[in-house]
């Protein structure tokens, strides 16, 4: 189907599936029972996983297909937030204008900061991406951003958004004051009462989720493809590659822009569901974090990007808000003693402590699972699938398809 | 006129003179040896031969054409394919994808943006590659991971990835370097096959008088950075300057 062969047909759909039941899938649990807190179908994170994902499976085109190591991507997903809110601003709320020229911006910057990083690999190249990055940030924080200025190009540290005062010029009076895809505001939701569960079905969320699918498909698209092979030819033997007359460089190149062109437009979508676009977003940490995701869900591998965007923005969002009060709920049964000690324990590793428990599960993943949450997960299906299995899989072990 | 010409190249690295004045001809059609003791500056000139290294002064031309200042792909587009001393294939891939790579670089050039169509859609491409993974007798490890290959095998497969690309000229750099007696044979076995079927000169980089004597049929001794002898390996043998050359002025 598509172009795709049987087995990443049957992954495409997977993916389709949780993206489009996610509002189920992600809120198993009754509201008002003790469990609701561990929910993550409400809009706002739905949009995030979505939105995360989308820049992990763009970072891993180049990552985990040609092995080099961005630290710079965060200042893709700066640009593309910021030209989205200005098209907000010049044009109108409709989101398309948006998203499309943070695309389009993210990729001409990808141009130029990888035609000069790509001149060097390995640590250089990361630390290259990391100067651009840092640079970008500081930019957008001081210089461009003075709002005194005549040139004041994303509002410093307030951060950029759309005033009353912006031009605006194909706004219609009907259309909603907020973002909105052809006058269906991105915050307008729809919510389902199944006895004591509430679903929510967010405007915003399901546009992120469709264009999720279509990121993935791509992915699938590219990783099957002769470019796909020549990215992983990059990473195994660069020496053999000139040697076999492949000019390695505009491959990398095209590796690079494509997954600017991702966080861009990863960056646009952020804009798209809050117009209010900050110099943070292009901070060396959001940069990190992406490289966490795509290792900690399984670089090379097509899930994994997706598995871990959606397993860190889950822990940043759900972990940190269990507090003293929430352990005490949980603790109370326990001696007091006994229960003010565990709480004591406990509470070093839950709300803001929780880059503590994010950063021990990271060692355990990348010590006892280098190929990231997806290899977990397949050694799990083959144990308990069991031994009828074993054979098949020891067959397709060896044959040319990379792991999904 | 050879295929390759190399005239009056000059190598200086800081106060060691790796090349001094040298000229090598080798005939199309031809299997031509290059030996010499360590040191002798062998490798130097291989890799001023594929771009790798640019000479002081002098010229090497392939079919006419300057190689110099060309980067390695593109004298590689030009018709010069390259064996190493140790295998330099694509590890993390499978046989059949290591053998598809430089069939897509014959077909498409030096880069080509073929992003959303199929692999297994190429059908020219995987035609190919299983036609020289048969001729190679390495169709039946086509879904292996290249790395896990012994030494011989490797050494096969990037002698077929070569050759895949119908090079004019393929250059050997101690191609049996580190291999067990059957591996080396086998090799010297493939070689032969290949010089006697295929439109291709061959250049052989090698310390093993065996491989040579049983390859080559022009032989040119390289000593301190320059040829001493060229001549057939008949001659060769014999040659007290070789001997010097090899064994020291006592000899």
């Amino acid at each position: 189907m598509l172009g795709l062969d049987k087995k990443d047909t049957t992954l495409m759909l997977v993916v389709a599936a949780l993206a489009l039941l996610a509002p189920f899938i992600l809120n198993p649990f009754p509201e008002g029972s003790a469990m609701a807190q561990f929910n993550a179908g409400y809009p706002d994170l739905m949009q995030r996983f979505a939105i995360y994902g989308i820049l992990a499976i763009g970072f891993n085109i180049l990552f985990g297909l040609t092995g080099y190591l961005s630290f710079g991507h965060a200042a893709f997903l700066g640009v593309g937030s910021y030209s989205a809110v200005w098209m907000f601003k010049l044009l109108s709320y409709n989101v398309i204008p948006g998203i499309i020229l943070s695309v389009i911006v993210a990729g001409l910057f990808s141009v130029v900061i990888g035609f000069i990083s790509l001149r060097r690999s390995g640590i250089y190249f990361s630390i290259l991406t990391l100067a651009f990055a840092q640079m970008s940030y500081n930019l957008a924080y001081s210089v461009l951003g003075n709002p005194s200025s005549n040139f004041n190009l994303t509002n410093g540290e307030t951060g950029l958004q759309v005033y009353a005062s912006d031009p605006q010029i194909l706004a219609s009076a009907s259309a909603p004051e907020v973002p909105h895809l052809f006058g269906v505001a991105m915050r307008s939701s729809y919510q389902l009462e199944v006895g004591s569960w509430l679903f929510t079905f967010n405007a915003g969320y399901y546009l992120c989720a469709v264009i999720l699918m279509l990121s993935f498909y791509v992915s699938v698209r590219i990783f099957r493809s002769p470019f796909g092979m020549m990215l992983r030819a990059v990473k195994s033997n660069q020496q053999r590659m000139n040697y076999t007359g492949l000019h390695t460089r505009p491959y990398t190149l095209a590796a690079f822009v494509i997954s600017g062109m991702y966080a861009g437009l990863a960056g646009g979508l952020l804009s798209t569901m809050d117009p209010l676009a900050g110099a943070e977003r292009m901070q060396w940490t959001a940069s990190g974090e992406v490289v966490l995701m795509t290792i900690l869900g399984g670089a090379g591998t097509l899930l994994g990007p997706v598995v871990g965007a959606g397993f860190i923005k889950y822990f940043e969002n759900i972990f940190s808000k269990i507090n003293e009060g929430v352990l005490h709920q949980w603790f109370g049964f326990l001696p007091d003693g006994m229960e003010s000690a565990v709480i004591w324990v406990v509470e070093h590793f839950v709300g803001p402590g929780w880059h503590l428990t994010l950063g021990l599960l990271f060692m355990l993943v990348v010590t006892f699972l280098p190929g990231g949450l997806v290899q977990g997960g397949q050694h799990l299906w083959r144990l308990l699938a069991g031994k009828s299995r074993k054979e098949e899989h020891a067959k397709t072990e060896t044959q040319s398809t990379p792991a999904e | 006129m050879g295929i390759l010409e190399v005239k009056n190249v000059n190598k200086r690295f800081g106060g060691l003179k790796a090349l001094s004045d040298v000229n090598l001809s080798i005939a199309e059609h031809s299997v031509h040896a290059i030996i010499g003791p360590n040191g002798a500056g062998k490798s130097t000139l291989l890799n001023c031969l594929v771009g790798k290294l640019i000479p002081d002064t002098g010229s090497v031309m392939f079919d006419g054409q300057s190689v110099l200042g060309r980067a390695p792909y593109e004298i590689n587009q030009m018709g010069i394919s390259r064996v190493f001393q140790t295998p330099e294939i694509f590890g993390d891939l499978t046989v059949m994808e290591n053998m598809m790579i430089p069939c897509f670089a014959k077909r498409d050039g030096a880069f080509e943006l073929n992003a959303l169509t199929s692999i297994v859609k190429q059908k020219d491409i995987i035609e190919r590659a299983e036609h020289m993974l048969e001729d190679m007798n390495m169709i039946d490890k086509r879904n292996m991971h290249a790395a896990s290959m012994s030494r011989g095998d490797k050494r096969r497969l990037e002698i077929g990835m070569c050759l895949s690309q119908e090079p004019r000229l393929l250059l050997l750099d101690e191609p049996t370097a580190g291999m067990a007696r059957a591996d080396t044979n086998n090799t010297i076995d493939l070689l032969k096959q290949i010089k006697d079927t295929r439109d291709i000169t061959i250049a052989i980089i090698e310390h093993d008088m065996h491989v040579v004597f049983s390859l080559a049929e022009r032989i040119t001794v390289l000593a301190q950075g320059s040829p001493l002898v060229e001549d057939t390996p008949e001659k060769i043998k014999g040659h007290p300057k070789v001997r010097e050359a090899y064994l020291g002025e006592s000899a």
